[in-house]
């Protein structure tokens, strides 16, 4: 039988806020454990929340980004269950009337055609504090510095069919809050977090089959791979004649497979009821006319621009929109450089290469964009070659130098484009390597790439490559003997 | 309308509640009688009147994003029964 995948996805974005969603303690990562958890935090007795307006603005703009209303009186619900991380005995959540209603969001397929994806809400609400499964004697540590984080829990509609799908919506989702600066997108230390709800179906049936949930996967690669891995066992289960249980699965990436995680069926009954400790929040007219206001360029908008104004391919637009932070670098560069082609393949090429092996981010990179920008400019005026800029970028790189002037005038780099000087030290050459001569005047025409090393290394990379061509081709013709 | 006995041990078991086997009775007519409450309350007239999140008809107010806390975590922690590494230890919990 052919089947067909059914997939939705719930993404938390921890909001790029510095205090928390209903107290005024820090959301900083990584600090002592319970030193950023206040009496709001541990829910200690009559203490009350107070809602932080730029979270309700960040949301407003998610909302806005996908084209979906605001919720103008949204409300807050209490989402009802006990666990130690979670000291209310609730979570703060929205129900009924979240803050982001129906909106969508594009996503490319591998085949370049274009699919839009539902986005069926978004809401505002609390992060639990973290249990930590260490041992403590056989008990379980508690730290709540997480505790009242604010989280925008974003659902999608069952609208993607296949695992890369998921992917390439997660993918979108993720750029878009860091276009906004809503999100640091840091998926390692568990800023943006992703759940996958995963059903089969007989192809051509209309009814969506039983679903699981598959929690844990938190990274692009495992998301693809835990879908993959449940649909196959959802397959396997229906094809032997047994059913799906809709339950939780966590997946697990060092045995590279998914386990049931809950059984019991009313660890699902959530209660949910209005937080009577929170009134209705109002969103003004004037309010989203702010906030629409302060919207920056959004992806979709600047990739179409870059191929226009630069006139860059696809993929040039495509890979160096996918971060605010990398277009803003290569658009500075391409701006003052004048050159939007080189620009492009230097921050695409050397550039991230560099990073990826140092595992930086563009905002940390030693070459600034200042700097790059007048290497590009040696490059086009032809000061130096293709091969020495790479020097020189390294150089950039090892802090030799603040501008690539500097480090082509301190290292002597400046290209040779005398064709006298060129000539000499290609008559040297001919004339020591004779044997090479003749093979190639006896049609090996292999043999001219050693001339070109030979003059490379003799100019120490400085002679103007495309002179050498020529002239190395005169010289060696048989009727120049 | 009213809870049965299965109903009333559920919502204790949710709300981690212990209750005694003999009692179960008592709180499903104590509970029911609430909902006789409601019922009453159900029989308002209130087709033409839009539904309140909150008895005050009122907005949230909201404050701005600025950290006004400090770590008072040895205050916090004062009275927690078992403490490591600055966690609150609890019986264990394994998903």
């Amino acid at each position: 039988m052919e089947w067909e995948t059914v997939i939705g996805l719930e993404i938390h974005a921890q909001l790029s806020t510095k205090s928390k969603l209903f107290s005024g303690s820090s959301t900083e990562y990584g600090q002592e454990p319970n030193t950023q958890a206040n009496v709001v935090d541990l829910a200690m007795p009559g203490v009350l929340p107070v809602l932080n307006a730029e979270a309700v603005r960040m949301a407003a703009m998610f909302g806005l980004a996908i084209g979906a209303p605001i919720g103008r009186g949204n409300v807050f619900a209490r989402k009802n269950y006990f666990y130690p991380d979670l000291p209310q005995g609730y979570q703060i959540s929205q129900f009924d009337k979240p803050i982001v209603e129906l909106g969508h969001i594009d996503i490319t397929l591998e085949n370049g055609e274009s699919k839009r994806i539902g986005v069926t809400r978004a809401h505002l609400e609390q992060d639990a504090g973290k249990s930590l499964h260490k041992d403590f004697a056989g008990m379980t540590g508690i730290d709540l510095n997480r505790s009242g984080t604010p989280l925008l829990e974003i659902v999608s509609e069952p609208d993607m069919r296949s695992a890369k799908e998921a992917v390439a919506y997660m993918k979108k989702i993720h750029e878009l809050v860091q276009y906004l600066g809503i999100n640091d997108g840091n998926l390692q230390e568990g800023s943006f977090r992703c759940d996958a709800n995963v059903s089969v179906r007989p192809k051509g049936q209309k009814e969506f089959g039983t679903r699981t949930e598959l929690k844990n996967i938190n990274s692009f690669r495992f998301v693809e791979r835990a879908i993959n891995l449940e649909v196959e066992r959802q397959i396997d289960l229906l094809e032997e004649g047994g059913e799906v249980i809709q339950e939780t699965r966590l997946y697990d990436p060092d045995k590279n497979q998914t386990r049931s995680m809950r059984s019991k069926e009313e660890a699902n009954d959530y209660r949910y009821f209005p937080d009577p400790d929170l009134l209705p929040v109002e969103i003004t007219d004037e309010f989203l006319d702010e906030v629409r206001a302060s919207l920056p360029e959004l992806p979709q908008v600047k990739f179409k621009r870059f191929m226009q104004e630069y006139g860059l391919s696809d993929y040039d637009a495509g890979v160096l929109t996918a971060n605010r932070a990398v277009a803003d670098y290569f658009e500075a560069v391409a701006k003052d450089s004048g050159e939007a082609k080189l620009s492009a393949n230097w921050v695409i090429g050397e550039l991230s290469s560099h990073l990826n092996n140092h595992d930086l981010l563009i905002t940390d990179s030693p070459v600034s964009s200042e700097m790059l920008t007048g290497l590009i400019k040696r490059i086009a005026d032809k000061t130096i070659s293709g091969k020495i800029a790479k020097e020189v970028f390294q150089a950039l790189w090892e802090g030799e130098g603040s501008t690539a002037d500097d480090i082509i005038e301190s290292k002597g780099l400046k290209q040779i484009t005398d064709s006298g000087a060129i000539e000499a030290m290609i008559d040297e050459i001919i004339a020591n390597n004779q044997a090479q001569v003749e093979q190639y005047r006896s049609g090996k025409d292999k043999v001219f790439g050693f001339f070109v090393g030979q003059v490379m290394k003799a100019s120490q990379g400085k002679a103007n490559p495309a002179q050498v061509n020529q002239i190395l081709k005169q010289k060696l013709a048989p009727e120049s003997e | 309308m009213s809870l049965s006995p299965e109903e009333v041990k559920k919502i204790a078991y949710l709300a981690r509640l212990s209750i005694e086997e003999e009692h179960v009775e008592q709180y499903s007519e104590d509970l029911s009688s609430i909902f006789g409450l409601v019922e009453q309350m159900n029989a308002a007239a209130t087709d033409d009147i839009e539904p309140m999140a909150h008895p005050q008809n009122a907005m949230q107010r909201l404050r701005d994003d600025v950290v006004t806390e400090t770590n008072q975590r040895d205050k916090l922690m004062a009275n927690a029964p078992l403490k490591e590494d600055g966690l609150f230890l609890v019986p264990k919990v394994l998903d």
